[in-house]
C-alpha cells in the first residue's frame, strides 16, 4: 500500500478511476417494499395451500397397513421363546390373520418395521466395512478395525460381512396368503429382487471377483455370529442374489435414520390374475418364521403393507406442514398489510 | 494482528539488560568489546528459509482459537472419542494457517526488502561488520548506517547536509556541525586512525532529536548534542565525504529503537467478538454436558438393552464414562459453533475495506499527488462509530501556508485592514518591492507605508527587519546568484524571514558563527554567538550576535506573553499598545509574536558565556541547566514590536465541519493558539456562530459553546469531571493554549469517561501524542513534515476527506463488519444445531447428521464467498445519500448494528433455524419411502436432504443480507450454490466411490434423494418456513420502527421517482403519484393538493413533510 510506482509523473499515485475501485460497480439493490413483500406472502400462501391440499388428497387415495406382530396371537409363543436364552436357537414359526378391508390399488409394497431399534447410534453406524463390501479381496481378509467386536471369530477367522450393522441383520421372513371369499387359498406372490437402489445394488456392493462358486470366493471367513446361514446362502432360491449382492442385506445396511424404521421386504407380483389390480379386500394371513429378538430392547416387529402415490408412501406429514404454512402465512399477510395500511402507508412512521 | 489473544513474541524485546550510560572509544575495538553493544547485523526479517515453518507454527498455535482446534484435532485422533474424521478440521485448519503463514511471510519479505538498502559496503568492509567505536567515511548520498558522530567534513567549518525524510518524513535540508577541534583532523586517515577519543553519552533510546554526551579527548571535556550526530536512516547531502564515529549500531541506532508501534489498537467489535467467542465456547460446553448428560441416562435407560448387538468393550459398559467420552465427542462436532475461520475473514474483510481507502480517487489530492493511506488496516469499521473528534488547528484546520500580513512596530500597525481571513487583499495594490533585486516575487504585501518607512531608515523598523532576518533556523540556499530559497522547519519562520528579505534585510548565507544579510543592499556579517533555541516550555527563540560595529545584542521572538513578562519596564506603554494591536491580529485569526531585542554588556556576557559552556557539557541536567542560563540572559528586553501571519483556512473545511455536526459528532478543537485567534477560526469554520452564547466558566445554559482556557490544573483529577461534563453539554469545544501533552490527555480524559470512540486529526509533531491515544489517528500529510502521518492509522492531504473517510468509509465497514459477523453467527449455529437435535433421536451418541465432507466444506467452500462479497462490496445507501443525510451515521455511534443483545437476535434466528432444518425433514422423513417404494428414511438421505436445504437456506438469508447486489454477489451466491451441487455429485459419484470406497460411502444418495419430488417438497417447505418469518420481522420493524437507513432508502427513492416524474407529462406525473403512495408518503387528501404544485414544489414540500 501506498508504495511509489515506477512510472513517476505528477498523478503517478493517482488511484485508477475503475468502477470496482471507486465502489461504483453497477448493482441491483432490492428492498423490501410492500409492493413485492406482500404479494409474494400472497402467493407463496397461496402455493403451500394448494400443494397442501393436492398432497392430502393424493395421501387419502393411498392405502397402508399396520400389522404388529411382536407378540400377536400365535406370535407370542415365538416372542417368549426368543426371550429364552436356552430355546434362542429353535425355530419358530407363527400365523397371523388379518383383514384388508378394501382393495389396494395399484403396486402394493411390503415392509418391516422395527419400532426402538437404534441404527443410528454412532459406533453401530460405523460398525462396518465399506471396502469388503464392495469386494476388496484384502478387505475380505482382514476386515477394517471399526468392524470390532464383530471383524473376527473366537477363532480368528474374518467375518464376512463384518460388523454389528450385518451382524445384527433383520431375519424374519414372511409368507403372505389370500383368502378369498370362495375358493381355495391363494399365495401372495412377491417380488424379493429388485428392492434397493439401483447404485447400491451395482455399484456399492459386489462380490469378490471368482471364477468358481461364491463358496470358494468366501473361503476363508467365517458368518457373522448371529447369522443362522452364510453370506453365500442368504436366498437359496435365487442363486445370483447371493454375498454383498444380497437385496435384503442391502436394504438392511442402509442404516435408517430413526429409531422408528421400515424397510422394503417385497413387492407384490401383479403377474398372477387375482392380483393383477393390486392387493384385493379381504382376509389374509401371514406365516412369519420368527427369529429377531427385540425384547431385549422393548421393541416392536411389524409387517407394513403399503401402495405409493407420486410423492411417496402414505406421508400425512407433508400436506398436513404444507397446510398449516400456507395458513399462518396467509395470516402474516393479513397481518402485515393491516399495519402496512394502517401505519406505513400514512406515513406516521416516517416522522422524526 | 489476526488473533487478539495473540502472545506477542518479539525478539526486540530481549534486550540486553539496562545501560546507564555508554562508553564509547574511537578506533579500540578491545576497550568497546567489553560492554557487549549491539553491533551492526540487523536482521529485521523474523524468519529465515528453513525457520519459517517451524517458527511461525509455533506462533500461530500460540493464538488461542488455532490452538483450541490443534487440541480438537488431537481429540479426533483418539478412535473412542472421534466423532468426525480428522480431516473434517485438518482442512479449514491447514487454509487458515496457510492463510496466516502467507501473510505473516508477505509481510516479513516486505520488511526484509525495506532494510536491504543498509547493507553497503565501505572500504572493503560491509557495513554489517561495522562495530561501535569504528571511523567510518561516508559519501555524499549515501544512506547513514549507525547513529555516528560527525568528526570532520569535505565542506567548511565541519558542516554537514543531510537529509531525514526516512526518519521523520522531513524534506528540508538541515545542517550538522562537527566539534572544531574534531573538524581539523580532516581526511586525513592516518590521524583519524589516531583519534582515540572517548565518547560518554546517553543509553539507546527512541528519541530522533535528543542526544546528550560528551566528548573527551586530550584532557578537554567537549559537550555533545543532536547537532552532532548523524542517524541511521539519514541521507548525507550536498557533501562531498564525512568521517564520523559509530556510537549506536544495529539494533540500537534510533531508527531501530523507534521501529515498531508500541500500541496494539483494537476496535470495540473486535472485543466484543472476543467476549463472544468465549460465551460460544461456554455455550458450547453446556451442550456438551447437556447431551453427556443425556447419554448417561440413555445408556443407563435403553444402551444396555442393546449390547446384545453391540458387544462393546467393557471399558465402554458404565453409562458414566461413556458420558464422559460422549462429551469430547459432541465438543468434537459441535465445534463449527466457534467459527474457525471467523477471524480470517474479519482480516479479509478489513483489508479489502482500507483498499477502498487507498482507492479512493475523491481523496486524492492531486496537487500534491497524495492518495489517502490506510496505514492500519484493522480499524475500518471503528470509523463509522466516531463520536468525537479532536482536530489540531494548524496544518489541518488550515494550509499551514503562511503569509506575513500585518505587524505593529513601535506601536504602529502597517498592513491592510482585511477584516475577515476569508476575503483576498484585493482591494488595494500590492506593494512594488523593485528597489530590492533580491526580492521573493511571490510575496505580497498591501501597505505601502511601510515601505516607505523601511526607505525613510527609520531605526525601529530597521530594527525590526533586522531581527526578523537574524533570529531563526532558517537554511538559505543560493541555486543561483540572487536565487534564494529557504528551508525552513517551520513555515512560520519561513513567512518572517522571506518578509524581512523583501523589506530589504535579506538573509543570504550561514556559518555557524556568521549570518550574513543585504541590508538595503549592503553586505553586513554578523557574528553569531549564542542561539537560545526553541521549545513548547520557553515558546520563545533568540540569537545573540555581535554586528560589525562591535556591538552585543540579543535578538528575540516568541509568544506575546513570553515577551511580556521579560520586558523592560520602560516598555509598558508600548506593551499596551501592541498589545492591543495584538488582540486585534488575533481577532482576525492571525498568529501573532511579539519581538525584542537588548543590548548586552560586555563583561555580563563573557561571564554567562563560561557559564553556558559548562552546562552545555554537562551530563546530567542539562536541559534544565540551560533554561536556567537562557531565562537569565532574556530578562529587561526591550519591546519592538509584533508580527502577524495570516493562515489560510482549506479548503471545504466549514463545509465538512457543519456535516459532521450534522452527523453527531463533536469535534473539539485543540490548537496551541492564542483565545482570540481560535474563536476567530472557530467562526469561520461554522463551528461558532453569533447566536451562540460563549462560555468560558462554569455557565450551564443549553446550546452554548465552550471555549476553555486550558490550563494544565484543569486536568488535574477532581476538575476532569466537571471540564468534562461542562464540555460536553456544549456543541463545540475549542481548547486554545494545550501543549502536545495536555492534548493527549484531553484525549484520555473523554477516552475514559465517555466510552465514546475518539478520533484525533492532526498534521504536525506535536500532534504525535494525541494521535497515538485516541482510538484513530488521521494524519494529514501537510507542510509539517511526516511525523503525524508516520504515527496515524490514516492518513491524507486534506481534513475535508475526513467527511468521506466517517460518512462514507466508515459508514460502509461499520455496516459491513455488522452484517457480516451476524449472518457468520446465525450461518454457524444453523449449520451445527442440527447436531443437538439429532442427538436426542440418536441416543446421544455423537453421530453428525451431515456427511464429513459436507461439515469439512460447508464454512470454508459452500458458504464463505458470498458473505464476504457481502462484506466487501455491500451499500446500504449509496455514497452521495451518505454524505447528504449524515444522521444515517447515528446507528454506529450508538452501536445499534452489533451488539450483544443482536448477537442473541441472530443466534436464536440460527438456533431456530437449525430447529426447523431438523424437524420438517424428520417429520417428512419418519414414514416416507420412495415414489418406487424403496425406502428413503436412511441415514445418508436424510443428510443429504438436510445439507441441502442448509444450503439453501443460508443463501436466501444472505441474498436478503445483501442490499448491494454486484455482479461479484451474484457469481458467489448462484456460483456456491452450483459448487454445493458440484460437489456433492461428485463425492456421490461411482467413479470417487471406486477408488476410496471407505471414505466416501454416500455413493449414490445425491442421486437416489434428489430426484424424490417428496425431497425437493421438504426442501422447498423448510425454506420457506425459515426464511418468511425473517423477511415478515424485517417488514413489520421497517413498516413500525423504520430505521434511519430506511428513511434515507425510502427518501432516496422519492427523490428518484420526483426526477422520474419531471419527464413525464401530467397525465404521467398523477400515476407517479400513485405510486408515491406505495412508500406510505402521502394520504389521500393531500395528493390533490400535491397535484397542484410543480415538480420543484413537490420535492420541497416533500422535504418538509418528511
Amino acid at each position: 500500500m501506498g508504495k511509489v510506482r515506477a512510472d513517476a509523473g505528477p498523478f503517478a499515485r493517482r488511484p485508477d478511476n475503475s468502477a470496482f475501485k471507486q465502489q461504483r460497480l453497477p448493482a441491483w439493490s432490492p428492498s423490501l417494499t410492500p409492493y413485492t413483500v406482500l404479494p409474494v406472502f400472497y402467493f407463496l400462501a397461496l402455493v403451500c395451500v394448494l400443494l397442501g391440499v393436492w398432497l392430502l388428497i393424493t395421501v387419502q387415495n393411498t392405502h397402508q397397513l399396520k400389522i404388529d406382530y411382536t407378540d400377536a396371537g400365535a406370535c407370542a409363543t415365538c416372542a417368549e421363546m426368543r426371550n429364552d436364552p436356552t430355546k434362542a436357537k429353535m425355530n419358530c414359526d407363527c400365523v397371523i390373520n388379518f383383514n384388508v378391508p378394501k382393495t389396494f390399488q395399484g403396486d402394493v409394497f411390503i415392509y418391516y418395521g422395527l419400532i426402538n431399534f437404534h441404527q443410528n447410534l454412532r459406533r453401530y453406524i460405523k460398525s462396518r466395512d465399506d471396502d469388503q463390501l464392495v469386494g476388496r479381496k484384502n478387505s475380505l481378509k482382514s476386515p477394517s478395525s471399526y468392524c470390532e467386536p464383530f471383524a473376527y471369530d473366537e477363532n480368528a477367522v474374518p467375518i464376512a460381512p463384518c460388523g454389528a450393522v450385518a451382524n445384527s441383520m433383520f431375519n424374519d421372513s414372511f409368507t403372505l396368503t389370500y383368502h378369498p371369499p370362495a375358493g381355495a387359498a391363494v399365495n401372495v406372490p412377491l417380488y424379493r429382487k429388485g428392492i434397493t437402489w439401483y447404485t447400491d445394488k451395482n455399484v456399492k456392493f459386489r462380490n469378490p471377483s471368482t471364477n468358481t462358486t461364491l463358496q470358494q470366493a468366501f473361503q476363508g471367513t467365517a458368518q457373522p455370529p448371529f447369522w443362522q446361514k452364510p453370506v453365500y446362502e442368504l436366498d437359496l432360491d435365487h442363486p445370483n442374489n447371493n454375498g454383498f449382492i444380497n437385496d435384503d442385506l442391502i436394504v438392511w445396511m442402509r442404516e435408517a435414520a430413526f429409531p422408528n424404521f421400515k424397510k422394503l421386504y417385497g413387492i407384490l407380483n401383479r403377474a398372477h390374475t387375482t392380483f393383477s389390480y393390486g392387493l384385493p379386500e379381504g382376509n389374509y394371513s401371514i406365516a412369519i418364521n420368527y427369529n429377531f429378538p427385540v425384547q431385549y430392547f422393548q421393541g416392536r416387529k411389524e409387517v407394513v403393507l403399503s401402495t405409493v402415490s407420486w410423492f411417496g408412501g402414505q406421508n400425512h406429514f407433508l400436506p398436513i406442514a404444507y397446510l398449516v404454512s400456507g395458513g399462518l402465512i396467509f395470516i402474516v399477510a393479513i397481518v402485515l398489510t393491516a399495519v402496512y395500511v394502517k401505519v406505513g402507508r400514512s406515513g406516521k412512521n416516517m416522522e422524526e | 494482528m489476526l488473533v487478539p489473544w495473540r502472545g506477542f513474541w518479539n525478539p526486540r524485546s530481549k534486550a540486553p539488560g539496562q545501560e546507564e550510560e555508554r562508553h564509547v572509544k574511537a578506533n579500540d575495538r578491545d576497550y568497546n568489546e567489553r560492554f557487549t553493544y549491539a553491533d551492526n547485523h540487523i536482521k529485521t526479517a523474523k524468519y529465515t528459509f528453513y525457520t519459517f515453518l517451524p517458527i511461525n507454527l509455533f506462533e500461530q498455535f500460540q493464538r488461542f482459537a488455532n490452538a483450541y482446534f490443534l487440541v480438537l484435532l488431537i481429540l479426533q485422533l483418539i478412535p473412542e472419542i472421534s466423532s468426525l474424521s480428522w480431516f473434517t478440521t485438518i482442512v479449514p485448519l491447514v487454509l487458515v494457517l496457510t492463510i496466516t503463514a502467507v501473510k505473516d511471510a508477505t509481510d516479513d519479505y516486505v520488511k526484509d526488502i525495506c532494510c536491504l538498502y543498509f547493507f553497503y559496503r565501505i572500504q572493503k568492509e560491509k557495513w554489517m561488520n561495522v562495530r561501535v567505536g569504528d571511523i567510518i567515511k561516508l559519501e555524499n548520498n549515501q544512506f547513514v548506517a549507525a547513529d555516528v558522530l560527525l568528526l570532520s567534513s569535505s565542506e567548511p567549518y565541519g558542516l554537514c547536509y543531510i537529509e531525514t525524510a526516512e526518519l521523520d518524513g522531513e524534506t528540508n535540508l538541515k545542517v550538522r556541525q562537527a566539534l572544531t577541534v574534531t573538524s581539523d583532523l580532516g581526511a586525513d586517515v592516518a590521524k583519524l586512525a589516531d583519534f582515540n577519543g572517548e565518547v560518554v553519552c546517553e543509553p539507546p533510546n527512541n528519541k530522533l532529536d535528543k542526544f546528550i554526551g560528551t566528548l573527551y579527548w586530550k584532557d578537554n571535556k567537549y559537550s555533545l548534542d543532536n547537532e552532532k550526530m548523524l542517524l541511521r536512516g539519514c541521507m548525507l547531502r550536498n557533501t562531498e565525504w564525512c568521517f564520523g564515529m559509530v556510537i549506536f549500531a544495529g539494533l540500537q541506532t534510533k531508527l531501530m529503537q523507534n521501529c515498531g508501534r508500541t500500541k496494539f489498537k483494537r476496535t470495540s467489535i473486535d472485543r466484543l467478538m472476543n467476549t463472544l467467542v468465549l460465551w460460544i465456547f461456554g455455550f458450547l460446553i453446556c451442550m456438551g454436558i447437556i447431551l453427556a448428560i443425556g447419554n448417561t441416562i440413555w445408556e443407563q435407560r435403553v444402551g444396555r438393552n442393546f449390547w446384545a448387538y453391540l458387544l462393546w468393550d467393557e471399558l465402554l459398559s458404565s453409562a458414566v464414562f461413556s458420558g464422559f467420552l460422549t462429551f469430547w465427542s459432541y465438543i468434537i462436532i459441535l465445534n463449527t459453533v466457534v467459527p474457525i475461520s471467523l477471524y480470517v475473514s474479519v482480516e479479509v474483510l478489513r483489508l479489502g475495506h482500507s483498499y477502498f481507502i487507498n482507492w479512493d480517487r475523491k481523496m486524492y489530492y492531486s496537487r500534491k499527488d497524495t492518495p489517502a493511506e490506510a496505514r492500519t488496516t484493522t480499524l475500518n469499521e471503528e470509523l463509522g462509530q466516531v463520536e468525537f473528534i479532536f482536530s489540531d488547528k494548524t496544518g489541518t484546520l488550515t494550509q499551514n501556508i503562511m503569509v506575513f500580513s500585518k505587524c505593529s512596530i513601535n506601536g504602529n500597525t502597517y498592513g491592510e485592514n482585511i477584516g475577515s481571513i476569508q476575503m483576498g487583499h484585493n482591494k488595494t495594490p500590492c506593494v512594488d518591492f523593485s528597489f530590492n533585486p533580491l526580492m521573493d516575487r511571490k510575496f505580497r504585501f498591501h501597505d505601502s507605508s511601510l515601505v516607505e518607512a523601511i526607505k525613510l531608515e527609520e531605526p525601529l523598523v530597521q530594527e525590526f527587519f533586522r531581527l526578523l532576518a537574524l533570529c531563526h533556523t532558517v537554511m538559505p540556499e543560493e541555486r543561483s546568484e540572487g536565487e534564494l530559497v529557504y528551508q525552513a522547519q517551520s513555515p512560520d519562520e519561513g513567512a518572517l524571514v522571506t518578509a524581512a528579505r523583501n523589506f530589504g534585510f535579506v538573509f543570504r548565507a550561514r556559518t555557524p558563527e556568521t549570518i550574513t544579510l543585504y541590508e538595503m543592499g549592503q553586505p553586513v556579517t554578523y557574528q553569531l554567538l549564542a542561539i537560545l533555541d526553541f521549545n513548547n516550555v520557553r515558546k520563545r527563540m533568540s540569537v545573540i550576535v555581535r554586528n560589525p560595529k562591535g556591538q552585543l545584542k540579543l535578538y528575540s521572538k516568541g509568544a506575546d506573553t513570553i515577551i511580556f513578562d521579560r520586558l523592560e519596564p520602560a516598555n509598558e506603554e508600548l506593551m499596551y499598545t501592541t498589545s492591543e494591536h495584538l488582540n486585534e491580529f488575533a481577532g482576525e485569526g492571525l498568529r501573532t509574536l511579539a519581538l525584542a531585542y537588548k543590548d548586552l554588556d560586555e563583561d555580563m556576557f563573557d561571564e554567562w558565556m563560561k557559564k553556558l559552556l559548562f552546562a552545555s557539557a554537562a551530563l546530567e541536567n542539562r536541559e534544565e541547566r540551560l533554561g536556567a542560563l537562557y531565562e537569565e540572559v532574556e530578562q529587561g528586553l526591550m519591546l519592538l514590536g509584533a508580527t502577524a501571519i495570516e493562515d489560510k483556512l482549506q479548503e471545504g473545511v466549514p463545509e465538512t465541519i457543519s456535516c459532521l455536526t450534522l452527523a453527531n459528532i463533536k469535534i473539539w478543537v485543540l490548537t496551541g493558539d492564542k483565545l482570540e485567534t481560535a474563536m476567530n477560526i472557530g467562526y469561520s469554520c461554522n463551528m461558532l456562530r453569533d447566536d451562540m452564547n460563549e462560555l468560558f466558566t462554569d455557565n450551564m445554559a443549553f446550546r452554548i459553546h465552550l471555549i476553555s482556557h486550558l490550563q494544565a490544573h484543569a486536568l488535574e483529577a477532581d476538575l476532569e469531571q466537571i471540564l468534562l461534563d461542562v464540555a460536553c453539554l456544549c456543541k463545540t469545544v475549542i481548547c486554545c493554549r494545550v501543549t502536545p501533552l495536555q492534548k493527549a490527555q484531553v484525549v484520555e480524559l473523554v477516552k475514559r469517561h465517555k466510552r465514546a470512540v475518539t478520533l484525533a486529526i492532526g498534521d504536525g509533531a506535536n500532534d504525535v501524542s494525541m494521535i497515538k491515544t485516541a482510538h484513530i489517528g488521521v494524519g494529514i500529510s501537510g507542510q509539517e513534515g511526516m511525523q503525524a502521518v508516520l504515527a496515524s492509522d490514516y492518513s491524507f492531504a486534506q481534513f475535508r476527506y475526513l467527511q468521506r473517510l466517517l460518512l462514507v468509509h466508515g459508514r460502509w465497514s461499520y455496516h459491513r463488519m455488522c452484517n457480516f459477523l451476524c449472518y457468520f453467527f446465525y450461518k454457524n449455529f444453523a449449520f451445527t444445531l442440527v447436531h443437538f437435535w439429532f442427538g436426542f433421536l440418536c441416543g446421544f451418541s455423537a453421530q453428525t447428521v451431515y456427511d464429513q465432507w459436507f461439515i469439512t466444506l460447508f464454512n470454508i467452500v459452500y458458504t464463505s464467498l458470498p458473505v464476504l462479497a457481502m462484506g466487501v462490496f455491500d451499500q446500504d445507501v449509496n455514497e452521495q445519500y451518505s454524505l447528504r443525510y449524515p444522521n444515517l451515521y447515528r446507528p454506529g455511534q450508538l452501536n445499534l448494528l452489533f451488539n450483544k443483545r443482536k448477537f442473541f437476535t441472530c443466534t436464536l434466528q440460527g438456533v431456530c433455524t437449525s430447529f426447523i432444518l431438523f424437524f420438517i425433514p424428520y417429520g417428512a422423513f419418519l414414514c416416507a419411502v420412495r415414489d418406487d417404494g424403496s425406502h428413503i428414511s436412511d441415514q445418508q438421505s436424510f443428510a443429504v436432504t438436510i445439507a441441502t436445504s442448509l444450503v439453501i437456506v443460508v443463501s436466501v438469508q444472505i441474498g436478503l443480507d445483501t442490499n448491494y447486489w454486484t455482479a461479484v454477489n451474484h457469481f458467489f451466491i448462484w456460483g456456491s450454490l452450483a459448487v454445493y451441487f458440484a460437489i456433492l455429485f461428485a463425492m456421490n459419484s461411482d467413479g470417487i466411490f471406486r477408488i476410496f470406497p471407505s471414505q466416501f460411502p454416500f455413493v449414490g444418495t445425491a442421486r437416489n434423494a434428489l430426484n424424490q419430488k417428496s425431497v425437493w417438497l421438504v426442501i422447498l417447505l423448510t425454506t420457506v418456513v425459515c426464511i418468511m418469518p425473517v423477511v415478515a420481522m424485517r417488514f413489520l420493524k421497517t413498516d413500525l420502527h423504520p430505521t434511519q437507513t430506511d428513511k434515507a432508502s425510502i427518501r432516496i427513492k422519492i427523490t428518484k421517482l420526483l426526477v422520474f416524474s419531471e419527464q413525464w407529462t401530467d397525465h404521467h406525473s398523477a400515476q407517479t403519484l400513485t405510486s408515491l403512495n406505495m412508500f406510505g408518503i402521502m394520504r389521500s387528501r393531500k395528493s390533490n393538493r400535491l397535484l397542484r404544485l410543480n415538480s420543484g414544489g413537490v420535492e420541497k414540500y416533500l422535504c418538509r413533510f418528511l
